[in-house]
């Protein structure tokens, strides 16, 4: 009989869901009872909403659990390994018992997610043992030479995943053909956007992979110097990619003639980010690690040309490298094969806000959107009305319901005035403002702007004023012209990628659900009831128990009431705070 | 934009803090001649102090002959760098999109309310500092709020009121 396995998922929001102490719980009960069962880490497996994760492998099966908290870790220990008897009520995946859960996993092809959540991403014994290096390995024992492994990409068919969606052969072939002593490979991993975390789960999940990546690029392009550009707040991450560079180094991955291609050096460090979205731009991100403001210049000259202290630079997001090895062990035609015909491969999704099965999944581009919110998403919560989805963070924009059809691919996206960009999906319900959240957007890309070009440094704010005023009840005719008129400016005469999409969240709200800015403004209603000065405040007499909390939080004493009858509000005085409805214990605050 | 990270009433306000320079030693001599050290350098000098102290840019200055003004140029760029000391517990309130779809402005005025404090600042009693940021990668349980390492997920506002009043309990005690 062989050993038990128990594996606890350790990614950083598994980490804040509690699984450090369900692990802590597992190896107490382990050492106490002296159980002979082998405790492993993993990282995050892309099931955010059951977290913390635990896998139990015996010799009967695999078996997934899901919301392992102590409790259930003494309950786990006390039937599964003890009893030999699974508790089917906790299983999110098994390939013994049928869980409601495994719809999140079918239909998803992982390639960039290959190990995470499969390997200890702290042992890179873990990462060779599946096919880890070997890429680099076939490289060096076939001579496949520079120019036929930047073909290999190429033919692949993959497109940059960092939001762009340039060719990454091309890339490659552009950095190559400068000729320079020295020359530096980027991976970009500062992953800015709110609402996606795709990037921080590879890197605290495969970090070995990332690496090989960056190796087999550095040897196609001719570079000897990497760097990680990684955000400060991702520590998980900048630790796993600490050990890795360790390990690679110690076992000669890293360093002078790898893998025995005579002249072949390369070493790779991390240079943490700051803290500044801008710098997921590549001219700004260079400028970063240079030691500079993060301020983006003008191209060309191409980083491919004049980059990272002014040499040929090529840089390549995190979900990008981490498809290359893959690529190349298992050959371009089988990455080509899936996707559509002009985006090729996979993409990695961060699905969030009011959905069921929240978390990352990774799908062959080409699945229509309605596809992963309901197959593997499972619908909306509270079995509220799907509205729209924004895709691609801030630069993004807001796709209707009634667009849910699209598929996912670079032009189809485009199409509807989103972007890709990174992946993020942010599902919203009924109950989400658009112009809300258009005004959300606003706020970040007007505090992350530079500053540089003018018509983003003034022009966001001038917008998010307009939204803010909208919001709160003071929007007046002509607000949704000057919108569009502002956006259109911005897009024209900004110099980086921040300013040219930062409109495109109002863009697409307008163009889809120009009535709900029209009800804002002309009839100072909010549709979704989200916005606090547009709602009437109003006591639901059937439900008031007369407890006083609303007239204790109430800042300008708008309700009168004695203890144990009935409040009322006088809506002369409201000011629309809100502060009634969250302090009220008893639903018995109308909003209207 | 940007330049809005400058608070000169809350600079002007701290008292000039003491702080013993030679710790930073080790820093310098590490960094001092290195390629592109203006970032590592005043990320480290805030590890040592827990800000950026008005001093240390001086030392930095004599010793590496980076230009002051640049370096207070890219301490002001990004967000990580503060030049006031911080309370004991700086709490991050995720304004993410998936935590501001699931209405965290309301936990956040909250919070502000109860430590009568504005975003960003710290509570007279220097326990607490509050500042909003962007995402904290945890968005399946948005709303989310990080005090220390320790992180809160799906909060309500009475919730997270109820941890930060636990948290000053203790303290006091």
């Amino acid at each position: 009989m062989g050993q038990t396995k128990v594996i606890v998922g350790l990614g950083s929001c598994g980490i804040a869901a509690g699984a450090n102490k369900t692990y802590k719980e597992f190896q107490r009960i382990i050492e106490s009872d002296k159980l002979d069962i082998e405790l492993k880490k993993t990282s995050c497996i892309g099931m955010c909403y059951k977290e913390p994760l635990v896998e139990i492998i015996d010799d009967t099966g695999t078996y997934m659990y899901g919301e392992v908290d102590i409790p259930r870790v003494d309950e786990i220990i006390d039937k599964h390994i003890r009893k030999f008897t699974p508790i089917p009520e906790y299983i999110v995946q098994s390939d013994k018992i049928v869980s409601a859960d495994a719809q999140f996993f079918e239909g998803q092809v992982k390639i960039s997610l290959r190990n995470c959540g499969h390997i200890d991403p702290e042992s890179i014994g873990e990462y060779e043992a599946r096919d880890g290096y070997k890429a680099i390995r076939k490289i060096a024992g076939q001579n496949i030479s520079p120019d036929q492994v930047i073909q290999s990409v190429l033919d692949s068919g993959i497109r940059g995943r960092g939001g762009g969606g340039f060719l990454t052969g091309m890339k490659w072939r552009f950095a190559r053909n400068h000729q320079s002593e020295q020359k530096y490979v980027i991976c970009n991993a500062d992953e800015g956007d709110p609402g996606a975390f795709m990037d921080r789960s590879i890197l605290e999940g495969d970090p070995h992979g990332v690496l090989e990546g960056m190796i087999i690029c550095g040897y196609a392009i001719g570079a000897n110097a990497g760097y990680i550009y990684c955000r400060a707040e991702y520590p998980l991450a900048i630790k796993r990619l600490n050990l890795a560079i360790v390990q690679a180094r110690e076992k000669g991955y890293l360093g002078k003639n790898l893998f025995g291609i005579s002249g072949f050096d390369f070493d790779v460090q991390i240079k943490e980010g700051a803290g500044a979205f801008v710098c997921g731009e590549e001219t700004a991100l260079i400028a970063s690690i240079e030691g500079a403001r993060g301020m983006p210049r003008r191209r060309p000259p191409f980083p491919a040309e004049a980059g990272l202290w002014k040499h040929p630079t090529n840089i390549n997001n995190v979900e990008t490298f981490i498809n290359i090895p893959w690529i190349i062990y298992h050959g371009p035609e089988k990455y080509a094969s899936y996707g559509t015909e002009k985006s090729k491969g996979t993409k990695v999704f961060a699905l969030t806000g009011k959905i069921r099965h929240g978390g990352l999944v990774e799908v062959p581009m080409g699945i229509s959107i309605k596809d992963i919110i309901y197959n593997l998403g499972g619908g909306i919560t509270d079995n509220k009305r799907f509205k729209a989805v924004q895709l691609g963070g801030p630069s993004g924009g807001c796709i209707p319901e009634h667009l849910s059809h699209t598929l996912v691919d670079y032009d189809s996206v485009n199409a509807t005035g989103a972007i890709m960009g990174s992946g993020g999906m942010v599902v919203m319900d009924e109950t989400t403002c658009v112009v809300d959240i258009a005004r959300f957007f606003l706020d970040f890309t007007q505090k992350e702007s530079c500053g540089k070009c003018t018509f983003c440094r003034i022009g966001t704010k001038r917008m998010l004023e307009t939204l803010t005023r909208i919001t709160g009840g003071e929007g007046k005719e002509g607000d949704i012209e000057l919108l569009e008129e502002i956006a259109e400016t911005i897009k024209d005469s900004s110099l980086c990628g921040l300013g040219q999409t930062a409109p495109n969240p109002v863009l697409t709200t307008i163009k889809y659900f120009r009535d709900e800015y029209e009800a804002h403004i002309r009839d100072k209603k909010c549709p979704a009831l989200s916005c606090k000065k547009l709602l009437t405040y109003t006591v639901a007499e059937e439900k008031c128990t007369g407890c006083m909390a609303c007239i204790k939080g109430c800042p300008v004493d708008a309700i009168t009431g004695q203890r144990k009858q009935v409040h009322h509000i006088d809506q002369e005085l409201c000011i629309q705070c809100g502060v009634c409805l969250t302090r009220c214990k008893f639903e018995a605050i109308a909003i209207s | 934009m940007r330049i809005e990270r400058i608070k000169p009433r809350q600079i002007n306000e701290t008292p000039e803090i003491q702080v013993d320079l030679s710790l930073m030693d080790g820093l310098i001599a590490k960094y001092k001649t290195k390629k592109g050290n203006l970032i590592p350098l005043l990320q480290g000098t805030q590890d040592i102090y827990g800000f950026l102290p008005r001093a240390a840019f001086y030392r930095i200055h004599e010793e590496t002959g980076l230009e002051l003004n640049e370096m207070y140029g890219v301490a002001t760029f990004y967000a990580q760098f503060r030049l006031a000391p911080a309370g004991k517990h700086i709490v991050k309130m995720c304004h993410g999109t998936a935590c501001h779809v699931q209405s965290v402005t309301a936990i956040t005025d909250e919070i502000l309310d109860m430590l009568q404090i504005k975003d960003g600042e710290t509570t007279s009693d220097r326990l607490f500092t509050v500042e909003t940021v962007a995402c904290l990668g945890c968005c399946s349980l948005a709303p989310v709020m990080m005090i220390g390492e320790e992180t809160y997920g799906k909060l309500t506002p009475k919730e997270a009121v109820k941890i930060i009043k636990e948290i000053r309990r203790s303290e006091i005690n």
